[in-house]
This record gives C-alpha cells, sequence and structure tokens, in this order.
C-alpha cells in the first residue's frame, strides 16, 4: 500500500515551475567537498557521525574530488601557502556550485592575525555562507547547510552563474 | 653524565646561568659527535635558533640551542652556540636525521645557513616568501601573497638518481595532497610510481603554519593558552598542560594536589580520545568504516562531558598558568564513569572486528617498518617510538603530576610497523583508563591554582571586595604572569609523544620566544623514507598510523 505523497496524489497531475522542481530536487542532494585544513575538520568530523547525521539533509555524499562536488565547505585556517591550492579546487568544480565558510580562522583569519595566514578566503573566492565560531558546533554546520539550501531556493537556472563577477587577489 | 664530552671540550665551553653549554661553532659538529658516540646522547630533542636582538648581554644577535637525550632518555642536555654576523654554521645532519628539516626550519624562520645540508630551502613558509618572520625585526602582521606552488622538482630529481633512475620517463608522478582524503588535513607527499609502487617520495609541509611561535611573542601567557589548544587539536587540553606546565617550571610553582590529579584525569581522557580519532581514521581509510562509529561516538560523549566541563567541545582552554579556569562541576564522575565504560565498549568492539582479521593482518603487518635505532634516530617518539619497541614515555622517565604512584604498563610493539603503532595505541587508552580509575579514587579537595595571585587570579569576591584584589586581577589581566628570566625546557607525555615547550622569558608577562617540540614534525620526517618501496595503499596507512596532526605538525 503506497503511503506518503503518492498516496495523497495518486496519479494526479503535478504543475510547477522547472526552476521550483530542480530546486526542489537540488536541495536535499547536496555533494560536499570538505576543503578541511585544521581544527574545524574535526568538528565536520562529528557532524558526519552518528549523532548530528548530515545524511538527515542529505549532504552526506563526501566528494573528495571537486569535479563531483557541488558544495564547497572550507573548514579550517587558509594560510597564504594554501591559497592557491584552494583557489584551484574552487575553479575546478563546475557550476552551480556554492561555498560555505566555516570558523573564524577561514572567515575572517580568526585570532590568527599573523604574516601566515589570509584575513578571510573571501579575498580570493566568492563564500554563499560564513559559519561563526572557533570552531563551530556541529549545529552551526548544519545550520549553514539549511541557509544554503534557501540560497537554492531563490536561484533561478535561467541565470548564467558562470557570469558572476569576482575578482580575487589571485586572480590574475 | 657526558663524560667523554666533559674531559674533551672542558677547556671550550662555558656554562651559562641557564645550565646550558656554550661552544663556538666550530666545535658543535664535533662536540656532537662526542655526545652521540661516547656519551650515548642519540636523541635530538629539538633545535632552534633565538634571535637577541631585544636582549643585550649577548655576544652576538643569533644562537642556535640544541637539546639532546641520552640513550636511557634520563638526562637532558642543552648546548648553545652564537652564530656571527657570516650567519653560517655547520649542518649536524649527517649524525642526526632528525635535524634535516629542524635545519630547514631554523633557516626559513631566521636565515641562518647550514653548510653541507642536503637541501636547505624553506619549510613552513612558501616558496615566494621573502625574508624570515622569526626574526625580531619582522612585522608579525606582514603577510605575503603566494601565487603558485612548489614543484618539488628540486628534491625529487637528486632523490631520483640516488635510486639509480636517470630519466623521468619510465616513472608517472602523483601528489598526495594538499587537499587528498587520505592526508589528513593538509600535508602533500609528492611520489615517483613505478606501477602502484612508490619508488622516490618528498614530503612537503606548511600548509597549516598559523605562525603559533610569532604570536607568542606579542600575547601574554595566559592569551598563550587558546593558541596551544590549536596545536594538537585532538586533543587540546594535553597541549593547555605541556604549556602550563613549562611556565610552572620556571616560575618554580607547586601545584596544590587536586590540580595536578585533575590534570592527570582530564590529560590521560584527552590522550584517549587522540588515540580515537587516530584509530578510527585509519581505519576508515582502510575500508573498515563500521570501526568508525564503534570509535567515534564514545568520543562524541567525551564531547559532551568537556563541553560541561569547559564549554567547549574541542578547543577547551581550560588550563591556565598555575592551575586551571574552574573545578569539576557536580556529578562529574557520574560522567566520566559512563564515558569510561561507552569507551571500553567501543574499543572492545572495534578489537572484536579487527583482532583477527586476515585483512586487517595483511594490510597492517610488516608495513611501513621503523626500526629502534632509526626511529631514534630520526627524533620520533611516544606511540610511535614505543611501537619500534623503545620504552620511551616521559610518564615513567621522567614522572610529573605523581605518574610515579599510578599503577599502569608502557604498550611496547616489537616490529615497528603499521600494525605495531595501532596496537599500542589501543593498549594505551586501556592503561589511560586504568590511570583515570585511580586518579579518580585520590582525587583530594582543596585548591585547583597556586595561592599566589601574582600567578593566579583571585576569587571575585576580593576583586570586587578589596583594593587589593582588583590590583591583582588588573595587572594579570592586562600585564599577564611575570615570569623571571631564563631559557627554559620542559615536556611532557602528549599524546603523539614527546611535546616540550622552550621557552625564553625576560621578566615581563610576555615569552621573548616560544619554541613547541612538536611530535609529529619528526614523524612526518621520517614519513617520506617510511613509504619508498611499498605500495601507495601501504602509504596512506603508514600516513594514519603515525597520526600526523597538522596543526602541531606545521604550528
Amino acid at each position: 500500500m503506497a503511503v506518503g505523497a503518492e498516496a495523497i496524489f495518486g496519479e494526479s497531475l503535478i504543475t510547477t515551475k522547472l526552476d521550483s522542481a530542480i530546486s526542489w530536487a537540488r536541495e536535499s542532494s547536496m555533494w560536499p567537498y570538505i576543503f578541511g585544513t585544521a581544527c574545524c575538520a574535526i568538528e565536520f568530523m562529528s557532524v558526519a557521525s552518528s549523532k548530528y547525521d548530515i545524511s538527515r539533509f542529505g549532504a552526506e555524499v563526501v566528494r573528495f574530488s571537486p569535479r563531483q562536488a557541488d558544495l564547497l565547505i572550507i573548514a579550517g585556517t587558509i594560510s597564504y601557502k594554501q591559497a592557491p591550492i584552494l583557489k584551484k579546487i574552487y575553479d575546478q568544480m563546475s557550476e552551480p556550485k556554492w561555498v560555505i565558510s566555516a570558523g573564524a580562522c577561514a572567515c575572517s583569519g580568526g585570532f590568527y592575525d599573523n604574516y601566515t595566514t589570509m584575513q578571510g578566503i573571501d579575498s580570493i573566492i566568492p563564500v554563499d555562507v560564513y559559519v561563526a565560531g572557533c570552531p563551530p558546533r556541529p549545529e552551526a554546520f548544519l545550520d549553514a547547510l539549511l541557509e544554503i539550501q534557501k540560497i537554492q531556493a531563490t536561484q533561478s537556472l535561467l541565470e548564467d552563474r558562470a557570469k558572476r563577477v569576482f575578482k580575487g587577489v589571485l586572480d590574475a | 653524565m657526558p663524560k667523554a664530552f666533559k674531559t674533551l671540550f672542558q677547556e671550550h665551553y662555558s656554562i651559562d646561568s641557564y645550565g646550558a653549554y656554550i661552544l663556538p661553532k666550530e666545535l658543535i659538529l664535533q662536540a656532537l659527535q662526542i655526545l652521540l658516540e661516547k656519551d650515548n646522547y642519540t636523541f635530538l630533542v629539538d633545535m632552534t635558533a633565538v634571535d637577541y636582538l631585544n636582549q643585550k648581554n649577548h655576544p652576538e644577535r643569533f644562537a642556535i640551542v640544541y637539546l639532546l637525550r641520552d640513550h636511557n632518555f634520563q638526562n637532558l642536555i642543552t648546548l648553545k652556540t652564537y652564530i656571527d654576523s657570516s650567519l653560517a654554521t655547520q649542518s649536524i645532519t649527517s649524525l642526526f636525521k632528525s635535524a634535516n628539516w629542524a635545519e630547514r626550519e631554523i633557516w626559513d624562520q631566521y636565515g641562518i645557513h647550514f653548510k653541507n645540508h642536503p637541501n636547505l630551502k624553506r619549510i613552513l613558509n612558501h616558496k615566494e616568501f621573502v625574508g624570515h618572520p622569526l626574526r625580531k625585526d619582522y612585522p608579525i602582521t606582514q603577510g605575503q601573497l603566494c601565487h603558485k606552488s612548489d614543484d618539488l622538482m628540486d628534491e625529487m630529481t637528486p632523490r631520483l638518481k640516488t635510486k639509480g633512475y636517470s630519466s623521468q620517463e619510465e616513472l608517472m608522478f602523483l601528489n598526495l595532497g594538499p587537499a587528498h582524503p587520505a592526508s589528513h588535513g593538509t600535508i602533500r607527499t609528492f611520489v615517483a610510481l613505478d606501477g602502484e609502487n612508490i619508488t622516490c617520495a618528498v614530503s612537503e609541509i606548511g600548509y597549516l603554519h598559523r605562525g603559533f611561535e610569532k604570536s607568542c611573542e606579542n600575547h601574554t601567557y595566559n592569551q598563550i593558552i587558546p593558541y596551544t589548544d590549536r596545536l594538537n587539536y585532538c586533543s587540546a587540553i594535553m597541549n593547555n598542560i605541556g604549556f602550563a606546565h613549562a611556565v610552572e617550571g620556571i616560575l618554580g610553582v607547586d601545584l596544590p594536589e587536586r590540580a595536578k590529579f585533575i590534570r592527570v584525569i582530564i590529560g590521560e581522557l584527552s590522550r584517549i580520545i587522540d588515540h580515537l580519532v587516530c584509530l578510527a581514521a585509519i581505519l576508515v581509510d582502510m575500508g573498515a568504516l563500521t570501526n568508525y562509529w564503534y570509535l567515534y561516538n564514545p568520543r562524541e560523549k567525551v564531547y559532551d562531558l568537556l563541553s560541561k566541563l569547559t564549554g567547549a567541545r574541542l578547543t577547551n582552554s581550560y588550563m591556565r598558568i598555575g592551575g586551571m579556569s574552574h573545578d569539576l562541576y557536580d556529578g562529574f564522575e557520574d560522567d566520566l564513569k559512563a564515558c569510561l565504560k561507552e569507551i571500553e565498549q567501543g574499543v572492545g568492539e572495534a578489537l572484536k572486528l579487527i583482532e583477527h582479521n586476515r585483512i586487517f593482518h595483511d594490510r597492517t603487518q610488516n608495513v611501513g617498518i621503523i626500526t629502534k635505532e632509526d626511529a631514534i634516530n630520526r627524533g620520533l617518539s611516544g606511540p610511535n617510538l614505543r611501537a619500534s619497541g623503545v620504552p620511551y614515555d616521559l610518564r615513567v622517565t621522567a614522572p610529573y603530576y605523581h605518574y610515579e604512584t599510578f599503577e599502569f604498563d608502557i604498550a611496547l610493539g616489537s616490529v615497528g610497523d603499521v600494525y605495531d603503532r595501532m596496537m599500542v595505541r589501543f593498549e594505551e587508552i586501556r592503561q589511560s583508563t586504568r590511570i583515570i580509575h585511580q586518579a579518580m579514587q585520590r582525587l583530594p579537595g582543596g585548591a585547583i591554582c597556586v595561592e599566589n595571585h601574582a600567578i593566579s587570579l583571585p576569587p571575585k569576591k576580593e576583586v570586587y571586595g578589596n583594593i587589593e584584589g582588583l590590583m591583582n586581577q588588573f595587572k594579570l589581566i592586562y600585564e599577564g604572569v611575570k615570569v623571571p628570566p631564563m631559557e627554559y625546557y620542559r615536556a611532557i607525555e602528549g599524546a603523539n609523544g614527546e611535546l616540550g615547550f622552550f621557552i625564553i622569558s625576560d621578566g615581563s608577562g610576555t615569552p621573548y620566544k616560544v619554541k613547541v617540540r612538536p611530535p609529529c614534525f619528526y614523524a612526518m620526517a621520517a614519513y617520506p623514507r617510511l613509504i619508498e618501496g611499498s605500495m601507495i595503499a601501504d602509504a596512506v596507512l603508514t600516513l594514519g598510523s603515525l597520526n600526523i596532526i597538522a596543526g602541531e605538525l606545521d604550528r
């Protein structure tokens, strides 16, 4: 016996905008790439494990190839030495893609106000959601994921995302 | 005692007020050779440079400090040499392989050249970096953009030559990291492959260099505690303890009994969760995902306990100079017992799955072997060294916090392969549990901080109630704990090995220099040699078994 949506709608037709249908599908099937460099990455391990369980939000298929991912989560400090690598990975991801900057270091350099650390990764790549905390609690990671889902819902397929203007310090 | 060294060099050295032997730089190599070969000082603990630009009473601006332990790990000797304006000295890599990366770090951070070093180049900072950041005249916030990564061929080509490859055509080159799932953070290993076999490997670190040591130089002692959390972030409190322990050594204070026992309990708990995350991660790398859940869930339980105790899950900042921020909470003991029970259960379940598992044995036994002698010469410590069969544990060789009165065993391996390194960690979890049970039984009441308000904050009642308390609070917060001038090294047994801090204080509330002895750094330096000749899949496990934590490695 059918339960859930199919029980209610049966064989009826549903009309909607293509944008809405695609956003609805995308929302719960994010494929994150974890650019974990430091302490925040250890907290991400908690996000992925049983207690917080990121798969409840459909984002448990963690990819380590930028070609297969559509959500870049930067979890940890980005040093000047790391910056060109982060940029390369962002550039290798295909559109549509979203970026979460998790933790104080990635957002602003955190308390590493010194010669080693980028004072915020938004000077290299565009960021969609910032997460505060040093490191952020797992709940904050999940909250950021929900924020990304909200952003997705407002974006249209017809918009050519690749044409967005962003010029970072490493762009020639 | 270093008899041969003393008789041969007594006319050449002088001893400074902190107990270091000062030698002319021409004699350092010779002296270290005598110490190594005649006096059995086989373990180079650490070496670092000092920039005395702002301190008077020194003949030259730069000095290099060598710290060595003897073969029983009982005695520590400090050698120091001043470097004249030529800014160059002899490399000691011919005696200690561990000096290779240590000297590169000194060159990178201070710009001191080492003659006869096999490959003196930057290690923590990037290739395009200009200047030497730990010099006192380098502005702390002056960052420099990096546009392109190093291709590492300058290291790879000579390495290939030593292996008899003249052309690179038959080999394939591959980067494992810095952004790679098995690189555990941001470590890069560049390998030359013949099929699936690694013929040559070169590692590059520094991707998480966060300027810990420079930041220490403009923060007060207690402000440094949060920075130490982020060295080995898998066992943050252990680093707090290590740093506080070193500063307390300079101050010459003895902690109240209760504080010592709390440090033992929380320290051992940190060791356990560090090992848990190491084992969980390596088992995932091996494809054994189930074990990950078994081992990670108890860690999650400990997080709950730690957030109740300190307010933070991961970066706890629980310790302070002279004690800790606050006492245990009501009901702590029950929570701790529940944690230990869950840990025991998790470890038991995980072991059940792998202990007699053929695949596990085949993947780990006789893989990534490092022999006793090589491990010592390369400066490995902690579980990695014990897995090679060397019973070096600072809790036993130089006990602190009454460790000599606890009953526990040192877990030892015999082969020094991945299997031993993992099993030593499993056993250490058990032993730490034993220590915690004993410490809980013996936990006395009383103060948790030293009763000296020039060191630890006065109770709030006094701060609000009388002027002296207010003054103490104000001075401690604004100026920091005043630490008398000293050059001092003290270490504890961290989760990963000997975690030491070499601190130069100048009487103010801010250290003049802090150098960490990160156990990972030396393990990582040994790593490329461990994986040469093995397969890529083995390299992944070898890295996991050494438990490299980037925060501690790159500082």
